[in-house]
């Protein structure tokens, strides 16, 4: 009575599964290049060590190395817990080295646009080495280790011989969680971090206010989240929050870039910033309700730099998201306000010159703050002159590849999004839909397809909160994490990607990642919540 | 009565008010009186009773001196463990993290407090310690006055049901105490057959998945478990008699089966709470599985003159087949206490029988020339004999009606295709014109999923509204909500199935007339919270928050 209707989606690897899940000899993201041998070392929890290579530029004290290290020796040896004061060994065990080399310092500082992830790890008899120009790179080097260790039927962990040469394919591999339609307790954002380290996803894309509510509690306009979030105290982020946010995210490698879309999007702004919003009019007299931002007062010009110079101040990433999507022109063309500044400004009765206006505008004082500003589609397709220079995020559907050509053809930088909305839920065998994306089959030059800087997982919360998040979430985002980190060509086969993705998704559960099945089928160490 | 306000007969008119949880709705709601409902006289009951009176008086709650009691008369006492055990539980719903209040002084005026709910069982025998069944009287009494609240009900399955209302009707002031409105409710179900299918062989569901889940389905007045616990993919049901069945047939012989002491748990919690524990074992198809454990119980296939090394469905043709079976379902019998085993009998796969040279020539012998849905009845005919002669009624999948299988007449058939033969009603209308009893699924299967609220589809179905007399309309005993288990394990199953199986919970529960999707929303709003509120991470059904967000992340 089940199973008919989805016996067509039946995978070549369905004998494997019968028979239980082999393991895998693989890595996810799949690196640039790997040879495996079946050469294997025994490894022994007691007997393993981190240690710096003695012409490394980064020494014990590096923080983000130093917390990686015991993150990683957990991931490794999820069993160890407690096993130091276990007395009951008899024999020696084999002692295995990880020396970490990496070439420049900082380590002090965030992952940032350009961070180099580029690592080579050798694993050999008794020592692994691993290479990298920067620590975001070692970070990378570390996960791939982990994913190579595995335990034999006796539950002894080993490693095979291995060589890795690895670097990702797009420098941009982001995920966006909006916690605007639903707060997200901070538990949950941290979950997601982890999870997307170990997808190797770089940039944490934080939609973190929107018309629903207002979670952020600003210091500058505190009434924004008192008076905008659902709760003024249970459901808000304060600085300390979105510091730990932050801090979490860096010491995983990844970058974290806020949203603070306007000026549609922008219901919940309006309970705490009085005339910040276009009063909607009936007739002659006002309805009541509001739109979006009102672009014609130097109040909100004031407002929106000083919120952007805050938002700048706790956000260190070189980018900022400005929004710009779906503006509703209906409450403007309602306003005698508005009329009377559109014809002053010679707009006529085009309303999205009004908005390129109030972008402009915007893009200008993020520019001032020393930032680069990403905008979504829609603010690129307003209009073709006077555009400042903005990174474009293509979201849309329908030929997203001919706006990926559009946008690069004017010289600007793209994130694509489109074929990543995770938020359809989607019977889970859809992780293909996310696995076959082509993100540079466009007709461009070489320069073009330099501009589409990577792409990005939108996880919208219209329809989730923290009680569906991460099975939603994962494995789904990981088919995207492969196809933004590895050679598209090597990794052209759906087939060969469902057994390593199916065992990729155990180990995030082993992980405590709660990532929802491909398949039937089983692992060793089911969820262990409800 | 004249305080109470008027009655709501079948709760069509708006009980709920302002959703908490719904901060983009501007949802100034009014009561049947034509007044504006204040922020305290929330009232998200779900599903919602047959008849509700509601008043705005309202009382207080304390965690310190409020007490569940056993009514003078009742024929239940403190010797009855379900209550008891209930009563525990609905306290800490009740009352939930709130610290006992030590400061006794702090007093409303006087009278205008509840100090107990006295539980009544009316009929001479509670059944404290027996198993629901297909004919448990659900049904019960509630009212709630100061300083008594009185539930009455026939047995203890009424008095759960009532126990869950009780709970649903206290909420929070703003001051965070615990209130009750002066409130009179009369309540029975709609349907008596009212269940949710898992599917533990797809994948393996630990059994603290299944305990929550029987948990949420109790909050939504559920009464069945049909637990669809072994396929092709595994057998993990551990059996006494042939225990090679899961040592061999399941993805792992220590972590991934239910050992009798588990199966014995998970019928104890249910029936704690009303609920039927119905087995599946899916015969002749489905059962790939079950050959790795039993030799010569499947059917050998055959490419041209030679075994092929594979398997298909049951070995219809061998002594060996029905002995196993009587033995098999011997055991099933002792072991599950519920009145009903499920037979399965679906999507028979025919041409691994058609290439066996031994199948095709029994098929000549029988006379069933080429139509091997003959064979498959005759199996069917012999295992439903063997289980009868178990004492034991038996539901199976609409396809066994379909081909023709002579069943008893207390069979239940169970309807799940909805994509032929003119959709499930039709199919109800030819079940009932038999004579049959039915059990519907086919417009619930809620492993199948869309964006946004399907829970409305869900809700809109009649599964009453077919070609039919009302005698064959009486027939349709009630529905289950399906969960498969091929994209679903502990990960995702629970926020998957809630609050999308409450939507089909309420269906079966209240009246006929309870449609109206816009009041549902508000008081489904304010029920998922309740369950996230519980522990149970049931997803939302749309922008909105709830006060305690689920914390198990």
């Amino acid at each position: 009575m089940s199973s008919r209707c989805n016996l067509r989606f039946l995978i070549p690897g369905l004998a494997l599964l019968l028979g239980g899940v082999p393991s895998v000899l693989a890595v996810w993201p799949q690196p640039q290049q790997i040879r495996n041998s079946a050469e294997r070392y025994s490894l022994s929890a007691r007997a393993f060590l981190f240690k710096h290579a003695d012409v490394s530029a980064v020494r014990s004290g590096c923080d983000v190395l130093d917390q990686a290290f015991t993150r990683y020796f957990t991931l490794i040896f999820p069993e160890s817990g407690g096993g130091a004061h276990n007395r009951y060994f008899w024999t020696e065990a084999d002692p295995f080295t990880v020396e970490v080399n990496v070439a420049e310092g900082p380590c002090d500082g965030y992952p940032a646009e350009g961070s180099i992830e580029n690592y080579k790890l050798t694993v050999s008899p008794g020592q692994a080495v691993l290479t990298s120009v920067t620590v975001w790179g070692a970070l990378r080097g570390l996960e791939s280790l982990s994913q190579l260790v595995e335990q034999d039927d006796y539950g002894a962990y080993y490693i095979n011989k291995t060589e890795i040469e690895d670097f990702p394919r797009f420098q941009f591999r982001g995920l966006l969680l909006d916690t605007s339609r639903h707060y997200l307790p901070l538990q949950a954002i941290l979950k997601t971090l982890d999870a997307m380290a170990y997808s190797k996803l770089n940039v944490f894309h934080w939609h973190i206010v929107d018309d629903p509510s207002f979670p952020y509690q600003s210091r500058k306009y505190p009434d924004l989240s008192k008076k905008g979030a659902y709760h003024p105290f249970t459901h808000i982020y304060t600085q300390t929050d979105v510091r730990r946010v932050i801090e979490h995210a860096r010491l995983r490698g990844i970058r974290v870039l806020a949203e603070f879309d306007s000026p549609g999007h922008t219901q919940s702004w309006g309970n705490g910033q009085p005339s910040l919003l276009t009063p909607c009019y009936r007739g002659d007299v006002p309805s009541g309700t509001y739109g979006p931002v009102n672009p014609i007062l130097d109040s909100t010009y004031v407002f929106m730099a000083n919120l952007l110079k805050e938002v700048t101040s706790v956000f260190p990433d070189s980018y900022i998201h400005l929004g710009g999507d779906e503006v509703d022109f209906s409450c403007w063309k309602s306003n005698p306000d508005i009329k009377a500044f559109m014809k002053k400004m010679g707009f006529g009765s085009d309303f999205t010159k009004l908005e390129s206006f109030y972008m402009q505008n915007i893009v200008n004082i993020s520019t001032m703050l020393n930032r680069s500003s990403v905008v979504w589609q829609d603010v690129f397709d307003y209009h073709e002159i006077n555009r400042p220079r903005y990174v474009v995020e293509v979201w849309k559907w329908g030929c997203y590849l001919c706006e990926v050509r559009r946008v690069t053809k004017a010289g600007l930088k793209v994130i694509l999004a489109s074929p990543w909305y995770l938020d359809l839920p989607g019977p889970t065998h859809d992780w293909a839909r996310y696995y076959n994306v082509r993100p540079l089959a466009f007709k461009g030059t070489e320069e073009q397809k330099k501009l589409v800087i990577g792409g990005e997982v939108c996880m919208w919360g219209e329809y989730v909160d923290a009680t569906n998040l991460s099975p939603r979430l994962w494995p789904r985002a990981c088919a995207a994490a492969e196809r933004l980190w590895s050679d598209e060509v090597q990794t052209s086969s759906v087939d060969q990607a469902f057994p390593r993705l199916t065992d990729f998704r155990c180990r995030l559960l082993r992980r405590g990642i709660q990532a929802e099945p491909l398949y039937v089928g089983h692992c060793k160490n089911e969820y262990q919540g409800i | 009565m004249a305080a109470m306000g008027a009655l709501l007969k079948f709760g069509a008119l708006l009980l709920a008010a302002v959703a908490a949880c719904v901060a983009w709705e501007d949802g100034d709601v009014w009561d049947y009186d034509g007044h504006k409902l204040k922020d305290s006289d929330f009232l998200a009951l779900w599903p919602l009773p047959q008849k509700v009176q509601s008043s705005a008086v309202s009382f207080q709650l304390s965690a310190s001196r409020f007490q569940f009691t056993h009514a003078e008369g009742s024929s239940a006492g403190s010797d009855c463990s379900i209550l008891q055990n209930a009563f525990r539980r609905y306290f800490d719903y009740i009352f939930g993290f709130t610290k006992k209040d030590r400061d006794q002084r702090r007093r409303n005026a006087a009278g205008s407090e509840v100090l107990e709910l006295q539980v009544a069982i009316t009929s001479p025998d509670a059944e404290c310690d027996g198993f629901p069944s297909l004919t448990s009287d659900e049904s019960y009494e509630l009212s709630v006055d100061q300083p008594s609240a009185v539930l009455k009900a026939p047995k203890v399955w009424g008095a759960l049901r009532g126990l869950e209302t009780f709970s649903q009707l206290v909420y929070e002031d703003a001051y965070g105490a615990r209130n009750i409105n002066k409130t009179g409710v009369s309540d029975f179900p709609r349907f008596a057959h009212r269940g949710v299918l898992l599917d533990s062989s797809r994948h393996y569901l630990p059994l603290k998945v299944i305990l929550a889940n029987l948990e949420a389905m109790a909050m939504n007045k559920y009464n069945v478990f049909h637990w669809h616990i072994s396929d092709d993919q595994s057998f993990p049901y551990v059996s006494r008699m042939f225990p090679d069945l899961s040592q061999k047939g399941s993805y792992h012989p220590y972590t991934h089966v239910y050992t009798p002491a588990d199966v014995k748990m998970v019928i104890e919690f249910a029936r704690m709470r009303g609920i039927r524990v119905i087995a599946e074992f899916d015969t002749p198809g489905h059962t790939q599985s079950w050959g790795f454990g039993q030799k010569d119980l499947l059917t050998p296939c055959y490419t041209g003159s030679s075994p092929s090394g594979t398997y298909g469905p049951v070995n219809p043709i061998l002594n060996t087949t029905y002995d196993f079976m009587a033995g098999f379902f011997k055991e099933i019998s002792t072991v599950f206490p519920d009145a009903y085993v499920h037979l399965g009998g679906d999507e028979v796969d025919f041409s691994c029988w058609k290439s066996n040279p031994d199948i095709q020539k029994f098929m000549d012998q029988q006379g069933f020339g080429k139509d091997y849905s003959k064979l498959e009845s005759f199996y069917i005919q012999r295992l439903l004999d063997i289980v009868s002669s178990t004492d034991k009624g038996y539901m199976v999948w609409q396809e066994v009606f379909d081909n023709g299988v002579k069943l008893k007449s207390d069979a239940l058939i169970h309807v799940w295709i909805w994509y032929q033969g003119g959709g499930y009603k039709a199919e109800l209308a030819r079940v009932t014109a038999a004579g049959y009893t039915a059990l519907v699924s086919a417009p619930w299967y809620l492993n199948i999923m869309s964006y946004g609220q399907d829970w409305q589809t869900y809700y809109k179905e009649d599964i009453q509204d077919f070609n039919g007399t009302d005698a064959q309309k009486k027939l349709v005993i009630g529905g289950e909500a399906c969960l498969w288990g091929e994209y679903v394990d502990a990960s995702n199953l629970t926020p998957r199935l809630w609050p999308r199986a409450s939507a089909v919970a309420e269906r079966l529960w209240s009246d006929q007339g309870v449609r109206d999707i816009s009041d549902a929303y508000v008081r489904l709003v304010q029920h998922r919270c309740r369950m996230v509120e519980r522990g149970i991470p049931a997803e939302p059904l749309f922008t909105g928050y709830c006060r305690h967000e689920y914390s198990g992340v």
